[in-house]
Formats: structure tokens, sequence, C-alpha cells
């Protein structure tokens, strides 16, 4: 028998806090991703299955919706959904059948890695990271940009918390262009 | 430069990079008899004018979509910009 030990993205056998001032940046593993992309000519049936799954109306551009699963608009079409990874590890089998033939899916778990940053103000850290137009960012709205010249994507729950979903293997890039821009503007 | 973007807003050219001229949707039949004119015209002869020019940009650090930009290149001037999916289909493109 193999005796694997799992490990976070950052490596470490427990999700790596940081905390600096009043904003703490923590790593979240326990999160489960599917993508979801309508097929033509299926959109709106599409639309219906994921707002019956995430038991809201499916997102519009720049809007992340939904409850234990949620999901978020990624580009025309197509979206991610996210949900709680201890109890939805099929998360891609669960959106696949909720969806059937209207939409493409596929899984995205161990793809993107997640850093949550909570606390006042994340605006000062978030401006030093990325070039959006944070005034007009409120909490439902995400938004996909470059960070430290890595694709994320920024996902505003309130004023206080955001997550940044960026690609697993650049996960150690990523935990350092955050944290070094907590240092500078904290 | 800014380019309004149809789903996004205005966003930082910076943020995009350019492939070339929007002419490059209309890809010809690999199976037509004269395929083999018709890719070298596609490949390699270009309109080059000075004003008006439809071409394709992609967001590639943002929503990574692709995008027709009428721009005028003697000024920078953006007049228009269009989704490419959108530009595609309304030529009878099916993708």
């Amino acid at each position: 028998m193999h005796d694997l030990v799992a490990i976070t993205a950052l490596g470490g056998t427990t999700p790596r806090v940081d905390t600096v001032a009043g904003v703490t940046c923590t790593e979240n593993p326990s999160v489960a991703l599917a993508s979801v992309a309508a097929r033509r000519g299926q959109e709106a049936k599409a639309q219906a299955a994921l707002a019956k799954l995430i038991d809201a109306s499916a997102p519009d551009v720049e809007q992340h919706a939904g409850g234990t699963i949620a999901a978020f608009w990624s580009g025309p079409d197509q979206w991610m959904v996210e949900a709680p990874f201890d109890s939805h590890e099929d998360l891609a089998l669960q959106v696949k059948s909720a969806v059937g033939d209207t939409a493409s899916v596929t899984e995205q778990t161990d793809a993107w890695t997640r850093f949550d940053l909570a606390g006042d103000p994340l605006a000062s850290v978030l401006e030093l990271l990325c070039m959006l137009d944070l005034r007009k960012i409120s909490a439902g709205s995400v938004s996909r940009c470059s960070i430290h010249h890595v694709g994320c994507f920024v996902l505003c729950r309130s004023s206080e918390a955001f997550s940044i979903y960026g690609p697993r293997s650049s996960a150690g890039s990523l935990h350092h262009a955050i944290v070094t821009a907590m240092r500078s503007a904290l | 430069m800014i380019i309004n973007h149809p789903l996004l807003g205005p966003r930082d050219a910076a943020e995009f990079t350019y492939l070339g001229d929007a002419s490059l949707i209309d890809r010809p039949d690999w199976q037509a008899e004269d395929a083999a004119e018709a890719f070298y015209d596609y490949a390699y002869l270009r309109d080059n004018p000075a004003g008006e020019h439809k071409e394709l940009w992609y967001h590639e650090a943002g929503d990574r979509s692709w995008l027709v930009v009428t721009r005028d290149t003697t000024t920078h001037e953006i007049s228009k910009v269009e989704l490419a999916r959108d530009v595609a289909r309304a030529r009878g493109r099916s993708k």
C-alpha cells in the first residue's frame, strides 16, 4: 500500500494563513470546481438547468450566484461551478447529470487554487495586484484579470471578503504576489 | 488606448494582444478547387489601409474573448468593438 499524504497547492499539510495588519489571506483547498459551457443552440436550456442546480438564476456577465453549490460567469454561455469539496468531491458528475446534453462539463478541481482575502481595507491590497476598477466592484461580482502575470478570477463576496482563483501550478507565485502586496499596502 | 469591451466595458489595451486583420475569420475552404491559391492569399496577402481597419484582438489578460475592433490606423480612434463570435456567426460561420 502506498502511504500518500495530501498536500495543499503551496505544499503544506495544512492551508497557509498569512495575516498583515487587519487583512488575512487564507489558502482554501476545500473547494470542488467544474466548468460548464453551454452547447450551441442549447444556451437557454443550459441556463435553466444551471439555475436549478445552484438554486438561483444563472449568473450574468461578471456575476456570481448560488448557495452551497454556486456558479460564476467565466465567458459568454460559460460558467464555473464551485462547491465544498467534502460534500461534492464528484462535482463534475453532479453538474453533468444536472445539465445533460445541453452543456459540456469539465472537472476543474485541482486545476485551480483559491486564496480567500478577508479584512479591511482590501481595496488598497487589490489595487496593487490587478487592473480592475474597484469602485465598480460590489458583492456578487467576479472578474478575470492578470495578477503578477497570472490569469486569475477575482470574486467579490463582500467589501471585506474576496476570493482569488489562480492556476494551481502558479500557486506559489500568486501567493507571493498577494502577501507582498499586503505587506506593501498595509 | 482603451478598448470598450462589448461585455466588460472599457479595458486598458495592455490587457489585449493583437492578432491581425479581421479577414482571418474568413478561412478558405480547404477542399475547394483553388484552395492553394486561396490559402496563399489568406496567409500572405494583406491590405494595409491608412484609415479604418477591422482587426482581431484577444483579451488575454481578461476573459479570453476574441474581439473584432474597428480602428483608424492613422489616429488610433476605435469606432466599434464586437465579439468575434458574433461577427463570425453573422458571416454564416458555424463556430
